[in-house]
């Protein structure tokens, strides 16, 4: 009985330590975790022009351009307090439309523009059948 | 409790329930696919690649909890020293390692047309892969000793450590911003996801679920014949010898 005691108490102890020390880790790595900046935390992160990272944030409302090539464009990237412009050539993922989660990846130019020559769109945790989102809209409610 | 550590009485109460959940998995499997595949809508924004989720959540669900019990089965083992909790947690560890290869590919899948790539190395992706090499580090950690009782107890000690990245998975969408998206069916409050969806979701998670039961009755079963086996060898070696 008293051995069965012991373990239980390394045990907790154990776990109790592993938990601290994964806390830790993690705590000391919080920059090197996260997967993408918003354009308000690239000041604050120090990202310079010429630097890789990856932009996230909403594509502003009717700010998606395409240019005449057919390949290359533009459109804004808002926390809603900040914004940025981005330039990108090439396909763009099904989920990319004005007003979604958008993660670019490139570097900043000498005039502030994000240049990306990958493009990643982000989904939210809404899932519904098309009925519902028009139901939705027209309510006054914008999903897309 | 000490009642079911019995390996002969777990042996005759698994083999009378056996049947009942693998038919359970089945008739559960065979609604939930319908739901699924068929009577539930296509969402509207994904369209039919939404389907992928009706596999991809429930075997996210069961990778999380064949971990978690494998490192209760430890803990279990080593305060209580009953040999039946590290059969078990052996049992458990190749079918939540299918489980979880299934999350990984069945997300692969859907992640290349929706968020236009197979694999980013973000905090969710990234902590399911170290599960996933937990679980293949726990078989190759146990099947490394001759002796198969040192073999467990070491595995026992893994799943009891490895535990401590299933809460960094569930919250690494929380925690961290992260390509993956953040929960829909725990969410407070309003749920995200439509009854339409989230109805067919549940039945597939409860039909994962009995056949994740069924498979790890089955291996748990085969774990302690292999054992009685090996004891009898090992006796008639002896015997043998005399």
């Amino acid at each position: 009985m008293r051995r069965k005691h012991q373990r239980t108490a390394l045990l907790a102890m154990a776990v109790i330590g592993i938990g601290t020390a994964a806390a830790l880790t993690l705590a000391a790595l919080q920059d090197n975790l996260l997967f993408f900046y918003g354009p308000g935390e690239i000041e604050a992160q120090h990202l310079v022009a010429g630097q890789r990272f990856r932009l996230g944030g909403l594509v502003v409302d009717g700010s998606i351009r395409r240019l005449d090539d057919g390949l290359t464009i533009t459109f804004d990237v808002t926390d809603t307090v900040e914004t940025v412009s981005v330039v990108y050539v090439g396909p763009v993922p099904d989920l990319f439309a004005e007003g979604q989660g958008v993660i670019a990846n490139g570097m900043l130019d000498r005039d502030g523009v994000f240049q990306a020559d990958e493009l990643l769109a982000k989904h939210d945790e809404n899932y519904m059948p098309p009925e519902v989102a028009e139901r939705l809209e027209r309510a006054g409610h914008p999903t897309q | 409790m000490h009642r079911f550590a019995n390996p002969n009485r777990f042996l005759r109460l698994s083999r009378q329930v056996l049947p009942w959940v693998a038919g359970l998995a089945a008739v559960l499997m065979a609604a939930g696919l319908y739901l699924a595949l068929v009577a539930s809508p296509p969402d509207a924004r994904q369209g039919d690649t939404v389907r992928i989720m009706y596999v991809h959540v429930p075997a996210a669900w069961l990778s999380l909890f064949g971990y978690a019990s494998m490192a209760v089965a430890s803990a279990v083992g080593y305060i209580w020293k009953h040999p039946l909790a590290d059969l078990a947690c052996k049992a458990t560890a190749p079918i939540g390692a299918t489980f979880t290869a299934v999350c990984l590919a069945t997300g692969s899948l859907w992640g290349e047309p929706m968020w236009g790539t197979w694999w980013e190395w973000d905090a969710r992706m990234t902590s399911v892969l170290i599960l996933f090499f937990l679980y293949l580090g726990y078989l190759a950690l146990v099947s490394a000793f001759d002796d198969p009782t040192r073999g467990l107890k070491a595995g026992a000690i893994l799943a009891l450590v490895g535990a401590v990245n299933l809460p960094v998975i569930k919250f690494s969408v929380e925690w961290w911003n992260t390509l993956h998206q953040p929960p829909s069916v725990s969410r407070l409050g309003t749920p995200a996801i439509d009854p339409s969806m989230l109805w067919p979701l549940l039945v597939m998670a409860a039909a994962f679920t009995a056949f994740f039961i069924t498979l790890v009755l089955l291996n748990t079963r085969s774990e302690i014949i292999q054992r009685k086996i090996q004891v009898l060898r090992a006796a008639q070696a002896y015997g043998a010898a005399e």
